[in-house]
C-alpha cells in the first residue's frame, strides 16, 4: 500500500477537522505544500546593489548579511581600495543554501559613486545599470522561443548608505535617491552608526525622514503598494524606523560567555546583532526573513512593468493592433475592418 | 546548520557560479513561505474542462471531487452541435481560496455527425490562451491580478463499454494532447467488472499509444512525490463512481450507490479510483498541472500564434532580429495590406454606386416610355371620342330638323282641318 498517501491522510483528516467550509474532505489546502515543494527545487535569486561612498563600510555590511565572504572586496587577494576615476559597477554571484533552500545571490557593487571632487550624474552608470538589466529581461520574454525560466539580473534592492554625519540628506543624497526611487526599491541606511549616540541617531533620522518627504523621494516599502491592512501596519511601522542605523563585521567576540558578532573598541563592544546597540537586525530581518519575496514582486510588477510600458511606447510597439488584425485579416470578418476604416 | 558542499559546488560548476558556506544563520529558509503567504493573499485558480457523452456523470463527478452542490443542468440529447458551458465558483478549505471553474462540454456524441465535435473545445482552448496571449502583449498590463482562465485539466470520460476506445474519442484526444494536460477517466465504472476492468484499462493504454495520443503523466521528478505517482501513472485510466448521495454502511454514512445487489462506495478503493483521482488531481499534483499549462502548452501556443503573425527571433541570416525590426516590418506590412484593403473597398463602393445610377437611369427610361406610350393611347381615346362627339352632334342637329319640319307639318295639318271643320259646320 501506499505509506506515502497513509500518513498524508491521517494528517490530512486533522487539516480537515479544523476547516469546515467546503462539505467534507476535498485537500486543496494541499496545493501550499505542493507549491513549497517546487520553489524550493527550483531555487530563487536575489540581486542587491550597494551604493555609497568609499570607506561605509559597504561590503562588509553585506557579508554580515549573509555571513559569508559575499563581496567582490573579500573575493579578490590584494585588494587595494583605489579611488576609481569614474563610477564602475563590478556585480559577484554565489549559491547559497539554507535548510534546503538554495538561493543564487548577486552583489552589484559600486566603487567610485560619490568619491570625485565633481559628483554630478554620477547615478547616470548605475542608472544605466540597472536600466540594462530590465532590458535584458525585457528582450527576453519578448522572445519568440522563451526560456523555460528567465534569468532575473534585475536589481531587486538597492541599499544606499548615508554617512553618520548627524545633520540631513546632503545633495547628492537628495539627486540620488529621487532619481533612483523611481526605477528601483531604495533601502537607506545610516552607516558606521556607532559614531551615533541613540539621541543623535533618533534626531538625525527624524532630520532625514523630513527631507525624504519634502523632497518627494519614494523609498520601500512605499504606501501605495501596500496590498491589505495587515501589510500597511506592518509596513508603517517599517516606514517609522527607517532609515536603519547599521554598523556591519565578520568578527566575532566573547560576550557573557556568548559568541557575538561585534566590534570590539577601548570603551566596549558593539554588538551587531544586539537591538539595543544597532538596528542591523531590523535591517536584516526586513530585507532576507520577511520582505525578500515583496522586494522581488515589487521589482518585477511595478518597476519592471513602467520600465516596459516606456519602452513599448517609445518604440511604438502596440501589439493589440498587430494581434487583432491579421487574424481578423484572414477570417475576412469584413464588417470589423469596414468599421475600422 | 548542514550545507551540501558537493552538490552546491557541482550545481556552481553547472551555472559558473561559486557556492559559498554561510557561517550562521542567516534565514533566507523562510523565502518558500514568504512565497506561500503571497499567493495564499492572491488565492488560487484551477480550471477543468470536462468531455464526456451526455449523461455520463460529468457533473455528479465534479460535486463528488469538490464535496459541493455545483449547479446542473440536465442536457437534452438534441444539441445541433456540441458547445461549452463554463461555471466559475469561490471555494475555500481553511485559508486556502480557490477560484474553481468547472467547463462541461453539452452535447458531445449526441449528433449524428461527429466529425466536427472536437472543434468547439480545441476553439475553447485556443479562445482562453489568446486571452492571456493578448494581456501579455498589452502595454499596460496586470498579469498578476489577471484571472487566468486557461484550461489546467482536461478529464476525458471514457464510456464504460468494456471493449475499447471509440474513434470519437481517439480523434478528440489526438486534437487535444498538446494543448492541455489529458487525464482519462472510466466513467460510471460500478457497470464493469473488476476483471473485465483491468483488460479494458490495458485496451485503452495501449490504443493511446499506438495512436500517439500524449496523456498527463504524473510528474517523477520531485523524490517526495515520485514513488506515489510513479504508482499512480500505472493505474490509468482511472475508473471512477460518482455520488453525492449517501448512504448507511456499518456505523457510518458515507458517499455511495445503492443498488439492490449491493452499495457501490465511492470512497472505497476496491470498489473504485476516486480517491486516486482526488489524491492525484488535487492533492498532489495541482500546481504541476498549473505549470505544465503555463510553461508547455501556453508556450507552445503563444510560439504558434507569433510565429503565425511573422515574429521570429533571427532573420534569415540567422542573425539575431531586434523586436523593433521584426515590428517596424510588420507594421508596415500591416498598413500596406491595409491599404489595399481600403482601396478594394473604395473601389468596390464606386462600382456600387455606378451599378446604381445605371439601374436607376433605365428605371427612367422606362417610367418616360411608358408614360409616352399612355399619351399616346389617350389621343387616340380623345381622337376617337371627339370623332363620336361629332356623329352624335350631327345626329343630334339632323333629328332636330326634322322634328322641327314635322311639327310644322303637325301644326300645318291642324290648322287646315279646323277650316275644313269651319267650313262643314257652315
Amino acid at each position: 500500500r501506499h505509506e506515502y498517501s497513509e500518513l498524508h491522510n491521517r494528517e490530512r483528516r486533522e487539516l480537515f477537522i479544523r476547516g469546515t467550509d467546503l462539505f467534507g474532505y476535498v485537500g486543496i489546502e494541499a496545493v501550499l505544500d505542493q507549491m513549497r515543494r517546487k520553489t524550493m527545487k527550483s531555487g530563487f535569486e536575489f540581486n542587491i546593489m550597494v551604493v555609497g561612498q568609499s570607506g561605509l563600510g559597504k561590503s562588509t555590511l553585506v557579508n554580515t548579511l549573509f555571513k559569508s565572504k559575499v563581496s567582490r572586496k573579500s573575493c579578490t587577494p590584494n585588494y587595494e581600495e583605489k579611488i576609481c576615476k569614474t563610477v564602475k559597477l563590478h556585480s559577484v554571484s554565489h549559491m547559497i543554501e539554507e535548510k534546503g533552500v538554495k538561493m543564487k545571490l548577486t552583489v552589484i557593487d559600486t566603487p567610485g559613486f560619490g568619491d570625485q571632487i565633481n559628483n554630478e550624474n554620477c547615478w547616470e552608470p548605475i542608472v544605466k545599470y540597472i536600466n540594462e538589466q530590465y532590458e535584458k529581461y525585457l528582450r527576453e520574454e519578448l522572445h519568440v522561443n522563451r526560456k523555460r525560466r528567465i534569468p532575473d539580473s534585475r536589481v531587486h534592492c538597492c541599499i544606499y548608505f548615508l554617512p553618520a554625519t548627524g545633520h540631513r540628506l546632503r545633495p547628492i543624497d537628495v539627486e540620488f535617491m529621487k532619481r533612483l526611487g523611481k526605477i528601483v526599491s531604495i533601502v537607506p541606511v545610516i552607516a558606521k552608526a556607532d559614531t551615533l549616540t541613540i539621541e543623535e541617531r533618533q534626531e538625525f533620522k527624524e532630520r532625514i525622514r523630513q527631507d525624504l518627504a519634502s523632497n518627494g523621494i519614494c523609498i520601500y516599502p512605499q504606501k501605495e503598494y501596500d496590498e491589505d491592512q495587515e501589510e500597511h501596519a506592518l509596513n508603517e511601522k517599517i516606514r517609522e524606523s527607517i532609515p536603519f542605523a547599521v554598523v556591519g563585521t565578520d568578527k566575532e567576540h566573547q560576550v557573557n560567555g556568548n559568541k557575538v558578532l561585534g566590534r570590539k573598541t577601548k570603551w566596549g563592544i558593539i554588538e551587531v546583532e544586539n537591538v539595543a546597540h544597532c538596528e542591523f537586525s531590523h535591517l536584516r530581518d526586513l530585507l532576507v526573513r520577511s520582505h525578500l519575496q515583496d522586494l522581488k514582486e515589487v521589482t518585477h510588477n511595478i518597476h519592471y512593468e513602467t520600465y516596459r510600458v516606456r519602452r513599448l511606447n517609445e518604440s511604438n510597439v502596440d501589439f493589440s493592433v498587430l494581434g487583432l488584425t491579421p487574424w481578423l485579416l484572414e477570417n475576412g470578418t469584413a464588417d470589423q475592418s469596414e468599421s475600422q476604416l | 546548520h548542514k550545507s551540501c558542499m558537493s552538490e552546491e559546488r557541482r550545481q556552481g560548476q553547472d551555472k559558473g557560479v561559486r557556492p559559498l558556506s554561510l557561517a550562521g544563520h542567516v534565514g533566507f529558509d523562510s523565502l518558500p513561505d514568504q512565497l506561500v503567504n503571497k499567493s495564499i493573499c492572491q488565492g488560487f485558480c484551477f480550471n477543468i474542462l470536462c468531455i464526456g457523452e451526455t449523461g455520463i456523470g460529468k457533473s455528479t463527478l465534479m460535486d463528488t471531487l469538490f464535496n459541493t452542490n455545483f449547479e446542473n443542468f440536465e442536457s437534452s440529447h438534441f444539441e445541433p452541435q456540441v458547445k461549452l458551458r463554463a461555471q466559475t465558483y469561490d471555494l475555500q478549505e481553511s485559508n486556502v481560496r480557490l477560484r474553481l471553474t468547472v467547463v462541461n462540454t453539452v452535447g458531445f456524441g449526441d449528433q449524428m455527425n461527429k466529425q466536427e465535435s472536437y472543434q468547439p473545445v480545441v476553439d475553447y482552448i485556443d479562445r482562453q490562451f489568446e486571452s492571456y496571449l493578448q494581456e501579455e502583449l498589452k502595454i499596460k498590463r496586470s498579469l498578476h491580478n489577471y484571472h487566468d482562465s486557461r484550461v489546467h485539466a482536461c478529464l476525458y470520460f471514457i464510456s464504460p463499454s468494456g471493449h475499447s476506445l471509440k474513434s470519437l474519442d481517439l480523434v478528440t484526444m489526438k486534437k487535444l494532447d498538446s494543448k492541455v494536460n489529458i487525464i482519462p477517466v472510466i466513467a460510471k465504472a460500478d457497470t464493469i467488472s473488476k476483471s473485465e476492468l483491468h483488460k479494458f484499462k490495458i485496451k485503452i493504454m495501449s490504443e493511446l499509444v499506438s495512436n500517439g495520443v500524449q496523456i498527463y503523466q504524473f510528474p517523477l521528478d520531485d523524490e517526495t512525490v515520485a514513488k506515489v505517482n510513479t504508482t499512480m501513472n500505472g493505474h490509468l485510466p482511472f475508473a471512477v463512481v460518482g455520488s453525492t448521495e449517501e448512504v448507511s454502511v456499518g456505523n457510518k454514512m458515507v458517499k455511495a450507490r445503492q443498488y439492490p445487489w449491493g452499495v457501490v462506495q465511492v470512497e472505497n478503493e476496491n470498489h473504485c479510483d476516486f480517491v486516486k483521482l482526488r489524491e492525484m488531481l488535487i492533492c498532489v499534483n495541482m500546481e504541476d498541472l498549473r505549470e505544465q499549462t503555463h510553461t508547455r502548452h501556453y508556450e507552445l501556443y503563444r510560439r504558434c500564434k507569433l510565429e503565425e503573425m511573422g515574429f521570429k527571433d533571427t532573420d534569415p541570416e540567422c542573425k539575431p532580429v531586434s523586436l523593433q525590426q521584426t515590428y517596424e516590418a510588420k507594421r508596415q506590412e500591416f498598413l500596406v495590406e491595409l491599404q489595399k484593403r481600403e482601396d478594394e473597398m473604395r473601389q468596390m463602393f464606386v462600382q456600387r454606386v455606378k451599378e446604381k445610377e445605371a439601374e436607376l437611369k433605365e428605371a427612367e427610361r422606362e417610367l418616360q416610355s411608358r408614360f409616352e406610350h399612355l399619351k399616346r393611347i389617350h389621343a387616340d381615346e380623345k381622337a376617337t371620342l371627339e370623332e363620336k362627339k361629332r356623329l352624335l352632334d350631327e345626329d343630334q342637329s339632323s333629328f332636330s330638323k326634322r322634328r322641327a319640319a314635322a311639327q310644322l307639318l303637325q301644326a300645318q295639318s291642324l290648322t287646315a282641318n279646323g277650316k275644313k271643320d269651319k267650313d262643314r259646320k257652315k
